[in-house]
């Protein structure tokens, strides 16, 4: 019995080095130092370039904790980047009329209502997340274009903008405040909070969660509602960043709030996921972008490098899963 | 001896117009382990119900340390001090042994957040008292072996049991040594005075570990042998029906 014991412990050293757990900061350095060193010439490397990643990737960024959050409970939302234009827009055409304390409360609800329709949804009716968020995306897409006719709506208020996106405060911009901010709340609730626990084991495994006392339905609607809001949120610096708001806002993020997530350790069936690995896998996604960019690929051979990407890092995860 | 820890009285249970228990009557004594055996379908998985508390009986009482109680969720099983070890263990693979432990239960600390240390303190204790050979507190659910989860599970319903542990089938899945492991362990329990109501289709296991047997039959009590004073072919004849009246 004792040598059998010895055994478990070092297949379980073994086994508790999992590549998927460190993958997304290995793949951060490589592909760092791969445009450092390509890009040499073409200004990666200067602190403009840098800060404008992080400053690109904030909205992404706060998404993507959201998603950690549902991801986690073993649900997706895919209707993220729909309710960023819903949300900025009610924000912006609220702003414009009734001014900025107005316009927050109205875009930030907007991704807060629509979180807790997609969460009652999938928590009450026990309709599948895939299906409910499939079906909100397309129908809040739908609302976010006929809102204004298509049109974009420009957010004047300097406040506002300051405050959501092209301010700074001690000489840092306010979105790596909010940035840093919504990842050191998001890391404490999912890690140290008994909340973040109940969705770990409502993910990892429904039924027992269920008969330990944990109420699955009511997690299932909290983290739509949370990862809604925070969409709301990303809305909102969109708006503020680029004092406009408009349908096309969003509209691309949701790969890659997705491949953040997943890249950055979060398993797509639940039950283990980290928000410092979404938040250097959303990085490493905006780092992609910029790098491709600056290496003059176009649009079509960027998206073909960005799915492939995904791919790899769904292989990993998938792989870690089934072991 | 001493009074009954959980009493069952008259216990029916209908569902629709089928009933799945009738006149069922059963004491567990603390300190006791009693074992429920019957023929699939016999409503044992229907008696743990509504001994956890998931289903409310259609009528009877159930009456723990002589105080009638009534039950309409597992929640308010576990407040009675009844903890159940389910066939599936019910335990999230993915996370520690520590979490698992306190599963829907976490202490926290004077900030509101989940108290890590004493998880971690109270689960290294009680794994080392049951003597469940686990690697440490910390290892994940999913690198353990079937006997280390069973006594994980096992342990997890010892840590917050006051009264009773239910055990539904805890070696259905697992090999010979560490069915014998899982055995020694809830032998173990016993000392802690606490009622123990075990489901085994084992008659061996039944026989090794039991104080007094009850046996089901088509959702009646057909009755209650000491372990000490009965033998394999009567609990068989009594499952099956075949007993020469």
């Amino acid at each position: 019995m004792t040598s059998a014991n010895t055994g478990t412990e070092v297949g379980s050293f073994a086994s508790r080095f999992n590549l998927q757990q460190y993958v997304v900061y290995l793949g951060f350095v490589a592909i760092f130092l791969f445009f450092a060193f390509m890009l040499r010439d073409s200004g990666f490397l200067t602190v403009r370039n840098l800060s404008n990643i992080v400053l690109q990737t904030a909205p992404v960024t706060i998404m993507a904790i959201g998603l950690v959050f549902v991801m986690s409970a073993g649900e997706i939302d895919l209707s993220i980047g729909s309710i960023v234009a819903v949300a900025a827009l009610a924000a912006a055409v609220t702003i414009a009329s009734y001014g900025m304390a107005a316009g927050i409360v109205v875009g930030l609800g907007a991704g807060i209502l629509i979180g807790l329709i997609n969460g009652a949804l999938v928590a009450y009716v026990r309709l599948p997340s895939f299906l409910v968020t499939l079906a909100t995306m397309g129908l809040f897409a739908g609302v976010s274009r006929s809102m204004t006719d298509l049109r974009s709506i420009s957010v004047t208020n300097e406040t506002f903008t300051g405050f959501f996106g092209s301010g700074s405060l001690l000489g840092v911009p306010s979105l790596i405040w909010w940035t840093v901010i919504a990842i050191a709340v998001g890391h404490l609730v999912y890690r140290e909070t008994r909340f973040g626990a109940h969705v770990l084991a409502t993910g990892d495994n429904a039924r027992a969660a269920s008969v330990s006392g944990i109420s699955v339905p009511g997690i299932r609607l909290a983290v739509l509602t949370i990862s809604g809001g925070l969409a709301g949120l990303a809305g909102l610096l969109y708006a503020g960043r680029l004092q406009a708001a408009k349908y096309t806002l969003g509209e691309t993020d949701l790969m890659t709030v997705i491949a953040a997530v997943i890249v950055g350790g979060t398993l797509l069936n639940g039950g283990k996921g980290s928000i410092i690995g979404a938040l250097v896998g959303s990085l490493m996604m905006g780092m992609l972008n910029n790098g491709l960019i600056l290496m003059g690929l176009s649009v079509s051979d960027q998206m073909i490098v960005r799915g492939l990407i995904i791919l790899t890092a769904v292989a990993v995860s998938l792989r870690d899963k089934s072991r | 001896m001493s009074a009954p820890i959980l009493q069952l009285q008259d216990i029916r249970k209908n569902f629709g117009g089928l009933t799945a228990i009738e006149n069922f009557s059963l004491e567990v004594f603390p300190g006791e382990i009693v074992a429920l055996v019957g023929d699939n379908g016999a409503g044992k998985s229907t008696l743990v119900k509504i001994i956890s508390g998931v289903h409310p009986p259609s009528s009877g009482t159930i009456t723990i340390e002589g105080k009638p109680v009534t039950m309409s969720n597992a929640t308010m099983g576990r407040a009675h001090g009844i903890e159940v070890v389910y066939q599936d263990l019910a335990l999230a693979d993915q996370q520690t042994v520590y979490m698992n432990m306190f599963l829907g239960r976490e202490p926290l600390n004077r900030f509101g957040l989940l108290d890590r240390r004493r998880m971690i303190d109270e689960t290294e204790k009680l794994v080392k008292e049951l003597d469940v050979r686990i690697p440490s507190a910390h290892a994940t659910i999913r690198d353990l072996s079937g006997g280390q989860r069973q006594g994980v599970a096992i342990a997890r319903a010892t840590h917050w049991a006051s009264k009773l542990i239910l055990l539904d089938e805890p070696t259905a899945a697992l090999g010979v040594a560490e069915t014998a492991r899982v055995e020694a362990i809830v032998q173990s329990l016993k000392q802690r005075n606490v009622g123990i109501l075990i489901i085994s289709h084992s008659l061996d296991q039944v026989f090794k570990l039991s104080d007094r047997i009850c046996v089901l039959r088509r959702g009646k009590q057909i009755g209650v042998r000491e372990t000490k004073k009965t033998d394999k072919n009567e609990i068989i004849a009594m499952i099956t029906g075949l007993q020469q009246q």
